[in-house]
């Protein structure tokens, strides 16, 4: 489905994520931000980078790989992205959100 | 004479064994497989076994007896894989040189990784089910269980088989009804992730499972730490859930072996090409289910598909020729959802599980995505095929190991 994100036609599935990874850029980063109630700091676009770069070499995303990571600690993670940060920080970064097969 | 060395007799290992024993010239190529036990479980009956739907006897077999006669079996431990000479070395001090090396070593659960879990109530009233010794723990414990707060709870993702943790707890409601004492247990559901379906097509198709069992979720959730003595685990966001009887999937790793070789990653899983299953590191190393990294399942349908396009892509790599990149993970698994009923699911790296027919376009037998008695029968039916045909490497008839879209409803399902 379309949705008109920083006006632009942007396609997301059911749960509003990015289907298209081609279709991200800093503006639709940021309204998604602005959707979820977080305003971007230079933090946020760490983490941000963060994702995307293991998004792009098809690793699994987890809060383990997070506290691994170097970029950031999981209370600074939690406290960027409240409540379901995972989810949050990945939809904002245009990528899929963690699953399980179903 | 050349060498071909499988490290591990698993699911995975043995099929290659049997696979690579029926293809390769006896002449030319010696086969060797190692692996450090000498009972061979059937993991999938782990799930069944803490409510006694199993026999510990149904789960468990010599290894060697699904080996063929051809291959030298190796019954040791591995100390390491040395690529820049292209050997192994066991713990008896043994050296194995290898032409091509294929790694099969799996995935383990590692419960020290969470503070706390691994504690003095360790099988008292923590316990996992991926393990053989856990699987029976449970079991006995739930035989005398008088009931309470019973939390089945991933750790983190990924874990072997994703969708166990689920079916446990869909089976521990039909125990517990069956036992006449539902009333009197609690179940709750905790997941990292943002539901126990995490799909919008399975979420719309099956999370009514979840109410209808009076099953609770607890999501997101990260543990930082099992609260043993207070009976309660807490994540990182200072939630607690709980629990009388906390039924957990700890930490999956790969085998610590690809630690000490310097060929894992963060998890001791195995870089692996997703498409052909070359290491991405070594070109005479291949590895095969759950000890590579593929984005795919963790489950030995999975390796079952790999292992037919492994098999190829080794002739290939011996012949000099180009790898297929065939690989497109695929998997294929019953999901149990209690009361003689389960699920079909079958999917591939692409394409989420969709509702239709299986395997026969439009006819079935088996239902996609819906449950049925017929696909629980299926689940039981494919204990036998596992010992019979899978291990063996005999194909299943009509599944392919590359996925086929004929008769599903690949359009969104309203």
């Amino acid at each position: 489905m379309k949705k008109i994100i920083a006006d632009r036609e942007i396609d997301v599935n059911e749960e509003g994520y990015l289907v298209d990874f081609k279709q991200w850029d800093k503006e639709v980063c940021r309204s998604l931000a602005e959707e979820q109630g977080i305003s971007m700091t230079e933090r946020h676009w760490d983490v941000i980078e963060y994702l995307q770069d293991k998004y792009q070499k098809e690793e699994p995303l987890s809060i383990r790989g997070i506290k691994k990571s170097g970029v950031i600690n999981i209370k600074e993670f939690y406290s960027l992205f409240p409540g379901g940060p995972l989810k949050k920080s990945t939809l904002i970064a245009g990528i899929p959100k963690p699953k399980s097969c179903i | 004479m050349k060498n071909v060395v499988i490290l591990g007799a698993g699911t995975s290992g043995t099929m290659m064994a049997n696979h690579l024993e029926s293809t390769l010239p006896k002449k030319e190529w010696k086969i060797t497989i190692v692996d450090q036990y000498k009972t061979h479980y059937y993991q999938p009956g782990f799930l069944f076994l803490p409510f006694d739907i199993y026999t510990t006897k149904q789960v468990k077999k010599k290894g060697a007896k699904f080996l063929p006669k051809g291959v030298n079996y190796i019954q040791e431990k591995i100390d390491l894989i040395v690529p820049e000479n292209n050997k192994v070395l066991l713990a008896d001090s043994r050296e194995l040189p290898y032409d091509i090396l294929i790694v099969a070593t799996g995935t383990k659960t590692v419960p020290e990784e969470i503070e706390g879990m691994m504690s003095p109530k360790w099988y008292k009233n923590v316990f996992d089910f991926y393990t053989y010794e856990g699987a029976k723990a449970l079991r006995d414990k739930f035989r005398t269980w008088e009931g309470g707060k019973l939390v089945v709870h991933i750790t983190e993702m990924p874990i072997k088989c994703p969708v166990a943790p689920l079916e446990f707890a869909f089976l521990a409601d039909s125990y517990f009804k069956n036992k006449g004492m539902r009333d009197k247990v609690d179940i709750t559901f905790v997941t990292p992730l943002d539901g126990a379906f995490t799909k919008p097509r399975a979420t719309e198709a099956l999370h009514y499972l979840l109410e209808e069992k009076n099953i609770k979720e607890v999501t997101d959730f990260n543990i930082e730490r099992v609260d043993y003595e207070n009976n309660k685990i807490i994540d990182y966001a200072e939630t607690e859930v709980e629990y009388d009887l906390l039924v957990t999937v700890p930490t999956n790793m790969g085998d610590p072996l690809l630690e000490r070789s310097g060929l894992g990653d963060d998890l001791n899983y195995i870089p692996t090409d997703k498409a052909t299953l070359q290491s991405i590191d070594h070109e005479n190393i291949f590895a095969i289910g759950d000890a590579t990294n593929l984005p795919a399942s963790k489950a030995g349908s999975v390796a079952h598909f790999e292992a037919e396009i492994l098999t190829e892509n080794i002739v290939r790599y011996i012949n000099g020729e180009e790898l297929k990149e065939e690989f497109d993970g695929h998997a294929n698994c019953f999901i149990e959802t209690g009361g003689g009923k389960a699920l079909l699911i079958d999917f591939n790296y692409t394409t989420e599980p969709v509702e239709g027919t299986f395997p026969f376009p439009g006819v079935g037998p088996l239902k996609l995505l819906k449950e049925s008695r017929m696909n629980h029968m299926g689940k039981l039916a494919f204990r036998w095929i596992y010992w019979n045909m899978l291990l063996k490497g005999v194909p299943i008839p009509f599944v392919d190991a590359q996925m086929s879209e004929k008769g599903k409803q690949l359009e969104k399902v309203k």
